[in-house]
């Protein structure tokens, strides 16, 4: 310390007295700025310090050495203080400005209309998706359609009783005479999706697997239960060999894929025109209200030789199954729709809980 | 359809006696015969046989009279007076048949009778009646309202009346609390329109015994005769105008029942089969012809044998020929109705008595007088009949029969019945000689494999097993060697005439439960929806994930709807598909736009108080081409020649598929974070440009000179869409305001329309090519031109694009400004040009020369870079 006090330029009990007074005002600072400006007075170009540092070269040799050692340790303790309180500091800042941003998460945000798709055309798909994993294909055709296609072809004759128990929607144009010589279009609105089938064997020929979802017409007034547009999904499949077995087989599956593992088909003798032997389609379905039980779902059977004829195709050579489900019928069970008008009215609630599929 | 009493069921099979209506459901919908519902009795007990212990007629001042009675019925059931002894009740009646000594029925108080008519204890001309007695109207039994139900007279045998004492339930007595099914039919089983015919399928579907009536019933009826025979009367059937080559009747059976007591009345057992098979009871001899209808399944019809003269001629109408039928309506006959005629006065065949199988004339009926009766059975073809009912609107019950085949072979057997029942029940004497002219073929001999049950349903049955069901079911069935039958289907099933039809009959008795389940294997063809079917799918997905809401119209359009678009019926109808027998009469039309239709779905929400949102469809439209070729008639199970199939879809209106949209309200929701906005005619450009993007597609909007806008729109706010070759897929912008009014919808109701079809058919199925992605820095460029008002920022920006070359990564119009510096008839359009190579930095000097080349094509749309 002696050798110190000789120096006037360098004095290192000033110079620590300065940086401990230094250090001594970082514990006191509660700000960025306040850091900043202890570190300008104390350790900047004008401090003590720095001009403790610059003296030290005009020092005599042999006291360099020490004067180095004070400087050094000085700065470096100066330094340390700064850093842990430039970190307690910018930490409190940052949770400051962050408690000042805060907001209530909770607050509804809905700038855009929720979107829908409706539930009838998603389930379309999706049975059309559950058909083609099978491997078949989709097909549709027109729905003003000739009577040939809708009836005739399928062996509804003119004068078949079942012709007259369709409720059809006859459409006018340029009139011709029928085979049974009523005067008519010879044009309806389809009453059923299997007009599909004598225009699918004609133009994709067989062998032929292929579903037909869309939509077909009758004179029911909407109820509660009916409605005059409509939509089913017709399966036609035409191949040799194929039996009721193959039939059962797909509609069994259909049911799984449409109501879950629990559900299962049942056929139970019916008629058709065009098919024979022919089935009504029953579904058991677990969750019928009162109690798990079989409900109507569609109709079947093996291809009619008459149909297979109106196509051009041998019957003993070939066979084939025909069913039909109701769009309508199977999205009612599903969802626990009890009213038809809701399904056909397009009230955007309605579509909104289903929103893109289901 | 027809209604199932288990008690008459059970004249024919043995229903066993625990057999509840839903077994008897169940087991009939195993064979084939569906349940259509099981109908309850509407009436609730306690209902009693009460004996009238006495009545005193008591004249009223309204003039009616009134029976004050004490009814005794039963210990259980009696009043209790002061001192506490049963004593009868007293009830007041105002029937004109009440008498002292009568046994009747009686509705205590707690019952409950149809049309929920409760009985209760009432203060009426100065008495309480405790109870009432009923009529057969009142218990839902009959139509009968003259009077009470007398039991006296309701053909009890004397023992059995005796034995009836007060208080025994009369609702058992009288079947009130049985149940009735009712089972659909389907076309193909004409038999089972008949408790014969349904007591044989409870047979085949659980093994009951089944006697089949007609076996006994032939065998007693006397042999009928024509021609030289002596026989009751002359027939002739004479048929010049057979329908597909098919004699309308081909067997005649007639018999005449002499000596016939006309005032002798139904006995009540069979008033109540009839009243719950939902017949009205007439009279003994048309209740009779009815009965045996709906016993046996042949239709039959009584005549007043002595207001008829043969020859009976069954022929065709000639034109201009009228028939009053029993229903009290005239009728313009044609000559494709077949007739039963007789001869009056040597006039043969003048005189027309009915239309043959549907419905008689007023002539030659049974009346209140007639003690003598011809009873007409027949066989008529199932097509005359069909054409007939259907032409005069007439589906009866014989009708219904006949349409769907009645046996050939149980004429003689119904007949039989019906003249047992008469004699019986009505005295008279059948006649032994009974006319029958019998043209009915042979039934037809199909050659079976019985490899085809196999072959169709997968059912491994024994030869033994097919044989022993074809026969169960009346087949007679003949061979059997290498696997093949020769089999005569029974004369009740014209239905059964090709080897599928007896796979059915062998699966539905073997039943269908016992078929295996077999997923088919499928060839590996061209699988998996098509692109254009998948594409429809994105265009749906789009619009729902830009928030528009998917709904679906009924395609049923009218004048109201044409008129609210601005548009003229005049013009459209000649352009638009008729529905013959529309469901409303003001919508005759189907859509030629969805927007038509869908603007009705906009409506319904709006009603309901959702006011802001946004609606798509996809669906067809149908556009009529009044010079479209008439469609030919072509029989079925024949294929059609090429040409032929060409005129099929010839006549057919075009029905491309469409989208359309509909935007109301607010653009965005209101609420607290504020900047809501009304939609207008960018949310419905945005929408088609979404879909452009989603399908790849490039559409060009092309906007109307105001004065050649479509009506239904707003002139200076649509455009037409356009694929970038110039063809129009549809419109695009803001409703015209006269039609937002007309349709109650909000200003600026925003909407599209555009033809799927065509768009997905113009479309690349080829794989994207995809270029190189640049890695060299971008370079922006901001230019504002100030443009003439006639030029659309479409064309500004194909200046900017056509100057850019490949260079041009980017422009985005970022400001548009009008304002009276710019002169008028001018605005400003600002735009962010952003510039990059694949190979290099660009340098100034390239962006210069970019710049140059776009402000050189804008000024040739004479537009100026603003400084």
């Amino acid at each position: 310390m002696a050798q110190n006090a000789q120096d006037a330029t360098f004095d290192a009990q000033a110079l620590t007295e300065n940086v401990t007074e230094g250090i001594a005002k970082i514990a006191q600072a509660d700000s960025s700025e306040q850091l900043r400006a202890i570190r300008t007075q104390y350790a900047g170009a004008e401090s003590l310090m720095t001009q403790a540092s610059k003296a030290i070269g005009s020092l005599p040799k042999e006291e360099k050495k020490d004067a180095g050692k004070i400087v050094g340790k000085l700065r470096a303790d100066f330094g340390r203080a700064y850093a842990a309180k430039e970190a307690e500091v910018k930490a409190a800042e940052e949770q400051a400005a962050l408690a000042a941003e805060a907001v209530d998460m909770t607050m509804p945000v809905e700038r855009k209309p929720l979107g829908a798709r409706h539930p009838l055309p998603a389930l379309m798909e999706d049975i059309q998706d559950f058909f083609v994993s099978m491997g078949w294909q989709v097909s549709d055709g027109p729905e003003v359609e000739t009577e040939w296609y809708d009836f005739d072809a399928l062996n509804f004759g003119p004068d078949h009783p079942a012709r007259q128990m369709q409720d059809t929607f006859y459409v006018t144009g340029n009139n011709t005479k029928d085979a049974a010589g009523f005067v008519g279009s010879n044009m309806v609105m389809r009453t059923q999706t299997s007009s599909e089938q004598v225009r699918a064997l004609l133009t994709r020929g067989v062998p032929l697997y292929i579903a037909c979802t869309g939509r077909v017409f009758r004179t029911d007034e909407l109820d509660a239960t009916h409605t005059p547009v409509f939509h089913q999904c017709e399966g036609l499949a035409v191949d040799k060999h194929l039996t009721m077995a193959n039939l059962k087989g797909v509609l069994d599956k259909l049911a799984v894929a449409m109501f879950g593992p629990e559900a299962k088909s049942r056929l139970r003798p019916s008629y058709f025109p065009f098919t024979e032997p022919s089935a009504e389609l029953d579904l058991w379905f677990p969750d019928k209200k009162g109690g798990p039980g079989w409900i109507e779902w569609g109709g079947c059977g093996m291809v009619n030789p008459n149909v297979l004829k109106s196509a051009g195709l041998d019957p003993e050579e070939y066979s084939g199954f025909a069913f039909g489900v109701g769009i309508e019928r199977t999205l009612l069970l599903r969802h626990d729709i009890n009213d038809m008008h809701d399904l056909v009215e397009g009230d955007v609630r309605f579509a909104q809980q289903f929103v893109m599929g289901e | 359809m027809p209604m199932i009493d288990m008690d008459w069921l059970r004249d024919h099979v043995d229903v066993p006696a625990e057999e509840t209506y839903e077994d008897l459901a169940r087991d009939l919908v195993r064979v084939g015969l569906e349940e259509e519902e099981i109908h309850r009795s509407q009436v609730t007990g306690p209902i009693v046989v009460g004996y009238v212990v006495d009545a005193t007629s008591e004249p009223q001042k309204n003039g009616k009279t009134i029976n004050w009675c004490h009814v005794d019925v039963g210990e259980q059931y009696n009043a209790t007076d002061e001192q506490g002894n049963k004593v009868p009740r007293g009830i007041v009646c105002g029937a004109p048949n009440m008498a002292a000594g009568e046994k009747v029925v009686v509705t205590l108080p707690g019952s409950v009778l149809p049309g929920d008519f409760k009985i209760e204890p009432r203060k009426t001309y100065g008495h309480i009646s405790d109870g009432m007695c009923a009529s057969e109207r009142e218990l839902g039994l009959g139509d009968s309202h003259n009077g009470i139900i007398l039991l006296r007279e309701y053909g009890f045998t004397p023992e059995e009346y005796e034995a009836l004492q007060p208080g025994d339930d009369a609702m058992a007595l009288l079947h009130m609390n049985n149940p009735l099914l009712e089972i659909n039919i389907t076309p193909d089983r004409g038999y089972a329109f008949s408790y014969r015919g349904v007591a044989r399928e409870f047979h085949h579907s659980t093994g009951a015994a089944f006697t089949d009536p007609v076996i006994a019933l032939r065998e007693q009826a006397p042999a009928g005769h024509s021609g030289d025979a002596q026989h009751d009367l002359d027939v002739q059937i004479e048929d010049n105008a057979p329908i597909h080559g098919v004699v309308g009747a081909d067997r005649y059976y007639g018999r005449i029942v002499r000596g016939f007591n006309p005032s002798a009345p139904t006995p009540s057992w069979m008033r109540r089969r009839l009243t719950r098979a939902g017949m009205r009871s007439i009279s003994l001899a048309v209740d009779v012809t009815n009965y045996v209808m709906l016993d046996l399944g042949q239709p039959l019809h009584a005549y007043d044998a002595d207001a008829i003269t043969g020859p009976i001629v069954v022929r065709r109408a000639g034109e201009g020929e009228h028939l009053t039928t029993l229903d009290g309506v005239d009728r313009a006959l044609s000559p494709e109705d077949l007739l039963i005629t007789d001869s009056p006065d040597g006039n043969r065949a003048s005189r027309v008595l009915g239309l043959a199988g549907v419905m008689g004339g007023l002539y030659g009926e049974v009346t209140d007088n007639t003690q003598n009766l011809f009873i007409e059975a027949a066989h008529f073809d199932q097509v005359t009949i069909a054409r007939s009912s259907r032409r005069h609107k007439l589906p009866t019950e014989a009708a219904r029969r006949f349409e769907r085949g009645v046996d050939t072979d149980l004429q003689a057997a119904a007949v039989e019945l019906a003249v047992q029942l008469l004699t019986r029940y009505g005295s008279g004497e059948g006649s032994l000689t009974p006319v029958d002219v019998n043209n009915t073929s042979r039934m037809p001999d199909i050659r079976f494999k019985t490899s085809e049950v196999a072959r169709l349903t997968g059912l491994e049955l024994g030869i033994n097993e097919i044989s022993d069901i074809l026969t169960d079911i009346g087949c007679t069935v003949a061979g059997g060697g290498n696997g093949e039958f020769s089999v005569v289907p029974p004369t009740w099933r014209p239905d059964l005439n090709e080897p599928c039809d007896l796979v059915e009959e062998v699966a539905r008795l073997v039943g269908y439960d016992k078929i295996p389940t077999v997923v088919p294997a499928v060839p590996a063809t061209e699988t998996g929806l098509t692109l254009a079917q998948r594409r429809q799918r994105w265009i749906a997905d789009t619009l729902a994930q830009y928030g528009m809401v998917e709904s679906l119209s009924y395609p049923f359009v009218g004048s109201a709807d044409f008129e609210a678009f601005g548009l003229n019926e005049a013009d459209l109808e000649p352009v638009s598909v008729h529905i013959a027998n529309p469901l409303a009469g003001d919508r005759p039309y189907l859509r030629r736009e969805l927007l038509w239709t869908l603007s009705t779905t906009v409506q319904r929400n709006l009603r309901r108080g959702i006011n802001n949102f946004a609606l798509y469809e996809i669906g067809h439209v149908y556009l009529a081409d009044p010079q479209a070729p008439a469609i030919p008639a072509l029989p079925g199970g024949v294929k059609p020649t090429e040409e032929q199939l060409q005129a099929l879809d010839a006549g057919l209106p075009d029905q491309p598929l469409r989208v359309a949209g509909v935007f109301v309200g607010k653009a965005e929701h209101d609420g607290w974070l504020g900047g809501s906005r009304d939609v207008d005619y960018t949310d419905a450009v945005e929408a088609v440009q979404r879909i452009a993007r989603r399908l790849g597609a490039t559409l060009v909007l092309r906007q109307y000179a105001a004065s050649e806008a479509p009506v239904s729109w707003h002139p200076g706010r649509v455009a037409q869409v356009c694929l970038d070759n110039g063809t129009v897929l549809g419109l695009v912008g803001e409703l015209h305001p006269r039609v937002n009014e007309a349709l109650g919808l909000p200003a600026h109701s925003a909407a599209f329309e555009l033809d799927v079809t065509t768009l997905l058919a113009a479309l690349d199925d080829a794989p994207v090519q995809a270029k190189p992605v640049a890695t060299y820095p971008p370079v922006r460029q901001d230019l504002a031109f100030s443009v003439p008002a006639t030029v659309t920022a479409a064309q500004v920006e194909q200046a900017i694009r056509a100057g850019a070359g490949d260079l041009l990564e980017s422009v985005e119009l970022f400001d548009v400004y009008q304002g009276d510096e710019l002169g008028e008839g001018m605005r400003s359009l600002a735009y962010a040009v952003v510039f990059r190579s694949a190979t290099k930095t660009l340098q100034s000097e390239d962006t210069d020369a970019l710049r140059a080349a776009i402000i050189e094509q804008a000024q040739a749309l004479g537009a100026q870079l603003r400084a």
